[in-house]
């Protein structure tokens, strides 16, 4: 039986490793974000850097985004998940020194060879260029993605190694026993359920990555081997989704195991919430045809079953995981500090931005709808306003000087900007879908000028909201590692 | 439908933001004993639960009587016309470009080189319809124009370096 008395747990510096994976994704996500702040600027006619320039930044910003993220979400769960089971730093390593030699070969495909196929390059524009860029290039892109992704198939092989070690079996650490049988309160914490969820369709997914990567590599050097368009755009996509996806499902792990600390209440992983991170393990393995459901080549039940899942998926965000932060803060007397301002406002990110997902799932909306601004709006908004506050929350946590340190004014304004900004932001991507403007053109019409402008400013406002954050992150790298209670306590709570 | 989606977006998002402000208002004030708050919260949980079944499920299933590539394009009877619609890095080529306003249409849309979007914007510039255009296969977009007048077609594919230049015009004639 679950109960609802919270047990301290001891909060652990983060390794060299995890830092190492933050220091990255803190340099390397800004200068996306100063890259798409470019891209913005270009649709609304500020600067002029032309289409090459342009798309070869998108392609950039897009690959960029989705590795970092990929990064930032993985120091999250290796962090909390390696005080439960045996982890391999020396694996941890060598996906960091994989994903950064993958991040050469791309940049050099990009900005040597002037490589420009977008970060979900569909079969065959990589090998069908014009001209515009040679068989080299795209090979180095390609190939820069298949190192990455064979270091995060390590690094999930590793996880699945170390919980199949401490729990029996995958099975286990999803909580079956206790979800198909009496729940005896033994289930595995939080943590644990989501690495393990994200283990199951990252290996799935990348391995099916890897697999049109190669596929592709092949056909660039032999292009009599033969690649069918609508297969490499199903595996792309799938791959492409299911990654993407579970980085916030990475991430979320902070905001389980940091708001029990401040709220000194437990995080339960009752029945409800294995239930739904099963639920979740098999949508989000299954809910990637709502991106190929103007691909009217495939079968129908296949593009009903992106449509049909994307309403259910909603379901897990909005009644488990928002619903449960909403719970737990509830007359918890919990301190607002960055952290617990940031992790907060994460769960509103992701549950707002699943709203216009599930929305442009739909199949008579995706047809008036699919490849306009709409569709970075939405995954902006969660990534933006749930993803990254989770990132920049757990910064916050690590960096925390002592349990009573009260947060700059600077900081505060930065939180404000940021949540304004981001809002801003992603609703002018919304409002360009809602006038029909196409994602990905260089060039935009007059008549979409209008929330273009708007998302500069919003851009600015939340890169340098971004910057204060990374600063602070970077001024505090020394309190991260030391093993100390960060959590302020809550109002009227004894010393714990 | 892009104003729907729009105002719908925009409602289920307020709502949210004010669950996590009400929350948040009611933050600071501690009850000690959680498990009492966690029972009643379980049952509004269950409430919220089978609100979000009962709004949520009849919306997806409506939705699925309407469909671009089936009862859709059977109720709108059979095509008096055809498109053939190929594209190309980087234009369309189209072997018919006038119709009849109210006419179903047929249009085949594929491509001859690497993945397009076939978008087709009305005369305001608002995105009607569209389907992928891929090499080797064949989409068709049965489609009644409903008013005269000069209708756009853009790539909705991103496409390489002159993609956002791929246009071509459909002219509806009264």
């Amino acid at each position: 039986m679950a109960s609802y008395s919270y047990t301290p747990v001891p909060d652990r510096g983060a390794s060299t490793g995890v830092l190492a994976y933050l220091v990255v994704a803190a340099l390397v996500l800004l200068l996306m974000m100063i890259f798409g702040l470019l891209l913005r600027m270009e649709h609304a006619q500020f600067i002029e850097m032309g289409p090459l320039s342009f798309y070869k930044l998108m392609t950039v910003h897009g690959i960029g985004m989705v590795g970092i993220v990929g990064m930032a979400g993985a120091a999250i769960m290796w962090h909390f998940l390696s005080q439960y089971v045996s982890l391999s730093k020396g694996i941890m390593w060598l996906n960091l020194v994989l994903f950064l030699a993958g991040v050469l070969l791309i940049l050099g495909g990009v900005f040597v060879g002037n490589f420009h196929g977008a970060w979900t390059f569909l079969h065959p524009l990589p090998s069908t260029s014009m001209g515009t860029w040679g068989t080299g290039a795209a090979a180095a892109f390609l190939g820069g993605l298949l190192i990455i992704g064979v270091g995060f198939l390590l690094l999930h092989l590793d996880i699945a190694r170390a919980v199949i070690a401490r729990y029996g079996g995958l099975g286990a650490a999803l909580g079956w026993p206790q979800l198909f049988g009496p729940d005896d309160g033994n289930a595995p914490p939080p943590a644990v359920v989501a690495s393990t969820m994200t283990t199951i369709v990252n290996l799935a997914g990348i391995v099916a990555g890897a697999v049109i990567l190669i596929m592709m590599l092949v056909n660039l050097l032999f292009p009599g081997f033969a690649v069918d368009p609508l297969l490499a755009k199903a595996l792309i996509y799938f791959f492409g989704h299911v990654f993407i996806n579970s980085v916030i499902y990475m991430a979320v792990i902070a905001v389980y195991e940091i708001l029990p600390r401040y709220t000194q209440r437990p995080w339960n992983s009752n029945k409800v919430f294995l239930a739904s991170w099963t639920a979740s393990t098999v949508m989000v393995l299954f809910i990637f045809p709502h991106h190929l459901l103007m691909d009217f080549a495939f079968p129908r039940w296949f593009l009903v079953m992106g449509h049909v899942i994307g309403y259910l998926n909603t379901f897990p965000i909005l009644v488990v995981t928002g619903y449960g932060a909403l719970m737990i803060v509830y007359r918890s007397g919990i301190r607002w500090d960055m952290c617990t301002r940031l992790l907060f406002i994460s769960l509103l990110g992701w549950a707002a931005g699943a709203m216009p997902a599930f929305i442009d799932g739909t199949i008579t909306v995706n047809y008036v709808m699919h490849n306009t601004l709409w569709v970075p709006g939405h995954f902006h908004t969660y990534l933006l306003l749930g993803m990254l506050s989770m990132v920049f929350g757990f910064m916050y946590y690590l960096g925390k000087p002592q349990q009573d340190t009260h947060d700059a004014s600077i900081d505060v304004l930065a939180y404000w900007a940021y949540v304004i900004g981001t809002l801003g932001f992603t609703l002018s991507f919304l409002y360009g879908g809602k006038i029909s403007a196409p994602r990905r053109y260089a060039v935009h019409l007059p008549e979409w000028l209008v929330p273009d402008r708007f998302a500069v400013f919003f851009a600015a406002l939340l890169i340098a909201a971004v910057i204060v954050f990374l600063l602070r992150f970077f001024t505090r790298l020394g309190y991260m590692g030391q093993d100390r209670p960060r959590a302020s306590l809550v109002y009227g709570a004894s010393p714990v | 439908m892009q104003e729907a989606a729009w105002s719908y977006s925009l409602v289920l998002m307020t709502l949210i933001v004010a669950g996590f402000i009400y929350v948040a208002m009611h933050s600071r004030q501690r009850k000690t004993d959680y498990g009492p708050l966690v029972k009643r919260a379980y049952t509004w949980r269950a409430r919220f639960f089978w609100l979000l079944v009962l709004v949520f499920f009849p919306v997806m299933i409506y939705n699925l009587f309407d469909l671009p590539y089936g009862p859709r394009a059977a109720q709108q009877g059979p095509a008096t016309h055809t498109i053939s619609a190929i594209g190309h890095m980087w234009y369309w080529e189209l072997d018919k470009n006038e119709v009849k306003r109210g006419e179903p249409v047929d249009i085949h849309v594929t491509s001859a080189d690497v993945n397009h979007g076939f978008g087709i914007y009305d005369p305001s510039m608002r995105l009607i319809a569209q389907t992928q255009a891929m090499p080797g296969y064949t989409n068709t977009i049965r489609h009644a124009f409903e008013e005269a007048g000069v209708y756009r077609v853009l790539c909705l594919e991103y496409c390489g370096l002159v993609h956002h230049n791929m246009m071509a015009e459909i002219q509806v004639n009264p």
